[in-house]
């Protein structure tokens, strides 16, 4: 199976006033083509900036320092901002959380369609309203003719992440980027949007990287899950293959942390300590060392992320389940 | 259409205000009219004649009831020192006040809404910088020493300007008033000489006035600009690839507007009434200096008439900004 995006050393630095801000540190993953890989990892571990770097779109005091992120043949990292731009929307496609402020609130939502649509070629202005209502038919928006002329105020939080993903599918992308895309919505609207879109990726084979602090949502909806903490990807696995045998103690205390069907309030553990001040030079290698009960004294040096076995690769000296 | 009936009709308890506010004010101001008019050298009988000729002996709320009854048959009283009415005096200065200043408004929309949006887009460079030393300077330099310098600069040194003596230049006649706006009124009667002739008296007021105005505009854009420019509506707009013109002018530019509609409004109603200073330079045959004139002489009925005037004005104005803001933004349209 070919990748639809490989992503290869990515660091990321902020500068602020308070110092550099190492937020993302060597962060390599892979998505295959039609495959759903969720990013998952508590807030501020790096899984939107991840996001943000590999489209271009960070704030300007936010640097790509080294890494590759290589979208079939084309290394996005090094794209010019003019060869980004027509990548972005139409090859790979990004659907952001509080929909009905990713919207412009004076825009019709049609009309909102249509202008990704006429820059990225698939609609004229002749027949861009059509194509319009096609889209929101397509993400089951109830009379579609009447909505196109809907403004985003006039729409539930549900139905303005549907006109999202039709903005996002305008352009029929081979990857699309969801960034908590159900946070802020009610559980049932949650579960349709997801199923949404799943069915637009099972349409069209396109690839989803799903980012979520919900590891619940994670393991319902991705093939593949990449755990990120403090600007790491700690560790990489099959969903069943994660939620069976974690390696990395972080993704044990994540699994741990997650509420189940089955489980009670009280086998709830919470993950303790904060994430490290990720300011300067002295970061320690294993950004997870001060909050692990596994450490040890070698785990201050240098940590590559390595495969444990074939398709589950961590980032650990002291991993679960091997013996130390 | 009901709105706008709706909102015209809540402005009416606003000017009655006005109306007694104005009186009052007026009577207790210090300075005697019939003094005043009487001239120095004149008897104490004189003075009491001119008094009770005028009214001005009667107790005040017949004085105001003469007025108010006037004023609904559209009587805004005589001026004393010019001896013409004051609705016709009105009639002819507001037009040259108004195209004045929106001259100055347009030329500053032109100049100061690209550079907001520019020093927002790219912040913190030289265009930035130009931006802020341009406002910085337009609010600090009065507007009096802007337009001598201007009148010493391009007409005595360099003499590209006529000389500042109002509207038109003594070889010139004014055009038949269609909207009392001499550039259009000279154009619908097709007399391109003349229109030259105007554009060039007010080039020099229009620019002083301009420069005062830039600032606000110049502020408020970028301010906006850069709000609207950090939104996550931008953020989508940028992911999906949209070019970057269509995200700057499209989308936040568009979006931006709303506060800098409002204030246009502000700087436009105040420059109204605040360009007296400009008049006085460029000898403008406005309502500004009118009203200052009428002032100083103790004259009541132009005060009165210029406040209303101006009363009503903002009241239209607002009415205006409100359904320009209704336009821009579907939320205002909705909520009311």
């Amino acid at each position: 199976m070919s990748d639809a995006l490989s992503v290869q050393d990515l660091s990321v630095a902020f500068h602020t006033r308070a110092g550099v801000v190492h937020a993302l540190d060597r962060v390599s993953f892979t998505v295959g083509a039609g495959e759903t890989l969720a990013l998952v990892g508590e807030s501020g571990s790096g899984k939107s900036v991840t996001a943000y770097a590999i489209m271009g779109l960070l704030e300007a005091a936010g640097q790509v320092t080294s890494g590759r992120a290589l979208l079939g043949e084309t290394d996005l990292l090094a794209a010019s901002p003019a060869s980004l731009a027509r990548i972005r929307g139409k090859r790979v496609a990004m659907i952001f959380q509080n929909p009905r402020t990713a919207l412009n609130p004076i825009r019709p939502v049609g009309t909102q369609i249509a202008d990704v649509m006429r820059r990225h070629g698939g609609a004229t202005w002749f027949n861009a309203r059509a194509r319009a209502i096609e889209a929101l038919r397509a993400v089951g928006i109830p009379d579609p003719a009447r909505r196109t002329r809907a403004y985003p105020f006039e729409l539930s939080g549900g139905m303005c992440q549907r006109v999202m993903i039709a903005i996002a599918m305008a352009a029929r992308p081979d990857l699309l980027i969801a960034d908590e895309p159900t946070t802020g919505l009610d559980v049932t609207t949650q579960a349709v949007v997801m199923d949404l879109i799943a069915e637009m990726a099972a349409q069209t084979g396109m690839a989803t990287i799903l980012i979520t602090h919900d590891l619940a949502l994670a393991a319902e909806r991705a093939r593949r899950i990449a755990v990120m903490h403090a600007g790491h990807v700690v560790e990489v696995a099959e969903t069943a293959t994660l939620l069976a045998r974690p390696m990395h103690p972080y993704s044990a205390r994540l699994i741990a942390a997650t509420p189940t069907a089955a489980g009670t309030l009280e086998e709830l553990q919470s993950v303790p300590g904060a994430l490290p001040d990720l300011r300067g030079a002295a970061i320690p290698a294993c950004r997870y060392a001060a909050r692990c009960d596994r450490r040890q004294a070698d785990c201050g040096e240098t940590l590559h992320p390595h495969e444990a076995e074939p398709g589950h690769s961590i980032a650990c000296h002291h991993p679960l389940g091997v013996a130390a | 259409m009901r709105q706008v009936l709706l909102r015209l009709a809540a402005a009416l308890p606003t000017l009655c205000g006005v109306v007694v506010v104005t009186f009052l004010l007026t009577r207790v101001l210090p300075g005697d009219t019939a003094t005043y008019f009487a001239g120095p050298t004149a008897s104490a009988e004189a003075i009491e004649q001119i008094r009770r000729e005028l009214g001005l002996d009667l107790p005040l709320p017949e004085q105001f009831w003469r007025y108010v009854v006037a004023l609904t048959k559209g009587d805004l009283g005589m001026s004393l020192t010019t001896g013409q009415p004051v609705r016709a005096e009105i009639a002819t200065r507001l037009p040259a006040s108004a195209e004045l200043t929106l001259c100055a408004l347009v030329l500053a929309i032109a100049i100061a809404m690209p550079l907001g949006v520019l020093a927002a887009v790219r912040q913190g460079s030289l265009i930035d910088h130009a931006c802020r030393v341009l406002t910085t300077a337009g609010v600090s330099l009065p507007v009096f020493f802007t337009g001598l310098l201007l009148v010493y600069v391009f007409y005595f040194v360099l003499g590209w300007m006529p000389a500042p003596l109002g509207r038109l230049d003594a070889f010139a006649t004014a055009p038949p008033q269609v909207s009392g706006f001499y550039l259009i009124d000279t154009l619908l009667a097709g007399d391109t000489g003349t229109f030259r002739a105007a554009a060039a008296q007010i080039v020099l007021p229009a620019t002083t006035l301009a420069l005062f105005a830039l600032a606000p505009i110049a502020r408020i854009t970028r301010a906006s600009m850069l709000a609207v420019l950090g939104s996550e509506f931008i953020r989508t707009a940028r992911a999906s690839g949209l070019s970057g013109p269509t995200v700057v002018i499209t989308y936040a530019l568009r979006n931006a507007l709303l506060p800098v509609v409002t204030v246009l409004g502000m700087v436009f109603s105040f420059l109204l009434g605040a360009n007296v200073l400009v008049e006085k330079v460029f000898a403008w045959p406005g309502i500004g200096s009118y009203a200052v004139e009428a002032l100083i002489a103790s004259d009541f009925a132009p005060v009165q008439g210029f406040v209303l005037t101006m009363a009503v004005l903002y009241v239209l104005l607002n009415l205006g900004i409100d359904l320009l803001n209704r336009a821009i933004d579907p939320r205002a349209r909705h909520g009311a």
